[in-house]
């Protein structure tokens, strides 16, 4: 009950962070540039072109009201129109969302499956070979831009023409995607029972998503490395130890089960920023995700598009924030609510 | 305690510091990777051996060799004097963002975390709105909205890692505020604005120091990132990020093209991120001496 109250109370604590997201993405759509209505109309638009603009969009009235106008269409779900092809961003958006969804879940799940054992490896063999291959690992990944790490592994793809993987998109072009379910194809595959397709669609999805997730890689297997070494110099360790419990015991359930606070929270704060990541690697691999979409958008200055995803991003990453405050109070019955 | 020598505090703790970090063999890396790129930097001048601008079209794209060591690209300009002309500007980017973001965020940091209470709420909660974004998201956004250019983007980082320093100096000026001799100076008649400036924000600076150090790397790649999609740095600057973007045209043939780019953006952000690793460590007040 008290659980319930907690989610409650943190549900109310959102309202004013969306408010000030939605502000914020408000002001710098409406207030930084200095002409939207020029912005919106494309850089080779005519002096009427714009002025209808401005008439059509609301431009001409004060920012109070465009501000309340904003917000009221953004409940409907009406983030303005693209520049480049004309549709409703949100239509666009939607399209793409699955694509970059597939991509950061599997990130993640390479991120959590690779990182979790390299932090606890490191810890448990501390300052020993081990642990300085995965010190040296994880400096590296905190320092590689992603775009170049992308570029690099394509290159030694196809410049040594392995013929490991495929090259960009989601499927090869004689495969049809599988019928829409959940629109991730690894999913939906699987569901439609074409092993073929889930296969070719894995092969297409390894390459990006472990571009993607060696930066927060990285991060995971340093808080796992180091809330790990904090919790096994313990007293209850020590006295699991004195009690003769074999030593992986000690390591996987006792130790590591009281080291998953720091890293659920550091994979709530690496979702968000492997959205943000999203935009470089989809761009190198070719992935037609939101992240590609917008960088698409960039080039065209395509506004109403980028601040579209901007928000859209935002909302994601406030949600998964509140995801994980609420799965601590499932985590750590310690917590006080 | 009487000091051992008479030198003054200030200089005792620097030499401290100093020779902390000479016995860490990680940072002595750190520090040597950016010494060399800020020589690097510096000289690029008398260093590079070709114009990195002007353009050569006979030599368009040659692979590294004797005369080009990391080869031409589609202009004939020579990559390795292009690399070194970059490290200016990466290393002037950084900096910038730092000295921007690190100034800002710890004055709002400091005045949230010494009135406390209303001013601090809505400057905590303004931070958290900032911090909703992921920051490279809202570097792009801003980026954009402001117009492609190497300052637009600078400004569009800046904005998005003050954040991090003003909750940073907020916790410490949290502590440092019920410390007695804050009192003292209150007592003595000192105004707010002056304690926050020379009593609260000189005693953040060790942080501030270790964090603008780590931020330093995070701010290159985000600034690189930038470039690369088109919203920092302008051809024909030799901006890192923006060389990669074009060499990707060239990745498969001239494969030169976008690698050397990336190792100096790489190698540099590595220098940053070990010597702020190490400086946290050494810097710490808990083991210390």
């Amino acid at each position: 009950m008290r659980i319930l109250q907690y989610i409650l109370r943190r549900l109310f604590y959102m309202i004013p962070v969306l408010f000030g997201v939605t502000i914020l993405v408000f002001v710098i759509s409406h207030a930084i540039p200095g002409d939207p209505a020029k912005m919106i109309a494309g850089p080779k638009a005519s002096r009427q072109a714009i002025e209808n603009i401005r008439k059509s969009h609301g431009l001409d009235q004060p920012l109070p009201i465009q501000y309340i106008r904003f917000v009221t269409g953004l409940v409907k779900g009406d983030l303005g129109v693209s520049i480049r092809n004309h549709r409703p961003v949100t239509h666009d958006l939607k399209d793409f969302l699955p694509a970059t969804l597939e991509l950061t879940l599997a990130s993640i799940v390479i991120c959590l499956g690779v990182g979790i054992p390299l932090g606890i490896i490191s810890a448990v063999h501390r300052n020993r070979l081990p642990d300085h291959f995965t010190r040296v690992f994880s400096v590296f990944g905190v320092s590689m831009p992603v775009f170049w790490l992308g570029l690099m592994l394509l290159l030694l793809l196809f410049y040594r023409n392995l013929g490991w993987l495929p090259g960009s998109g989601r499927l090869d072009i004689d495969f049809s995607p599988p019928v829409h379910v959940t629109g991730l194809y690894l999913i939906d595959s699987l569901l439609d029972g074409q092993f073929d397709t889930f296969f070719n669609a894995a092969a297409h999805i390894l390459l990006p998503a472990f571009c993607l997730s060696y930066v927060y890689l990285a991060i995971v297997t340093r808080i796992v490395r180091s809330s790990m070494i904090e919790v096994l110099g313990q007293d209850f360790i020590i006295t699991a130890r004195a009690n003769g419990i074999a030593e992986t015991a000690i390591v996987l359930k006792h130790a590591f089960k009281n080291s998953l606070i720091p890293t659920v929270t550091i994979t709530g704060l690496s979702f968000g920023e492997l959205l943000g990541g999203a935009i470089l690697t989809e761009t190198i691999f070719g992935w037609p995700g939101m992240g590609k979409y917008v960088v698409d958008s960039v080039n065209y200055l395509d506004f109403p598009a980028i601040m579209g995803f901007t928000l859209i991003v935002a909302l994601v990453y406030v949600s998964i924030n509140l995801l994980v405050d609420v799965l601590y109070a499932f985590l750590n019955p310690r917590i006080q609510y | 305690m009487k000091p051992k020598t008479n030198l003054h505090p200030k200089w005792r703790e620097l030499k401290l510091t100093g020779r902390l970090l000479r016995s860490n063999p990680t940072a002595m890396a750190g520090l040597i990777i950016l010494v060399a790129m800020g020589l690097m930097a510096l000289c690029a001048g008398w260093l590079a051996p070709y114009d990195p601008i002007k353009l050569s079209l006979g030599e368009r794209l040659q692979p590294p060799g004797a005369v080009h060591w990391f080869g031409t690209d589609e202009m004939g300009r020579d990559i390795l004097s292009r690399v070194m002309f970059g490290a200016r500007i990466s290393l002037r980017i950084g900096f910038v963002v730092i000295c921007i973001a690190g100034g800002l965020g710890s004055v709002i940091g400091a005045v949230a975390g010494y009135y406390g209470g209303r001013v601090d709420n809505i400057i905590m909660r303004v931070m958290d709105v900032i911090l909703s974004f992921p920051s490279l998201v809202l570097a792009m956004a801003l980026a954009a909205a402001m117009g492609p250019s190497l300052n637009n983007a600078i400004m569009a980082v800046a904005f998005v890692m003050i954040p991090k320093f003003a909750r940073l100096v907020r916790g410490e000026a949290l502590s440092v505020k019920e410390m007695p001799f804050i009192a003292a100076a209150r007592v003595s008649g000192a105004r707010n604005r002056w304690i926050i400036a020379h009593h609260i924000l000189p005693n953040c600076l060790n942080s501030v120091i270790v964090l603008g150090t780590l931020t330093l790397g995070d701010t290159i790649l985000i600034a690189a990132s930038l470039s690369f999609i088109g919203l920092g740095a302008q051809p024909p600057t030799p901006e890192w990020g923006a060389m990669i973007s074009v060499g990707r045209k060239f990745l498969l043939d001239q494969w030169w093209y976008a690698t050397f780019p990336g190792l100096f953006i790489l190698t540099t952000v590595i220098g940053f991120n070990i010597l702020g690793d190490a400086l946290r460590d050494i810097l710490d007040p808990r083991i210390r001496r």
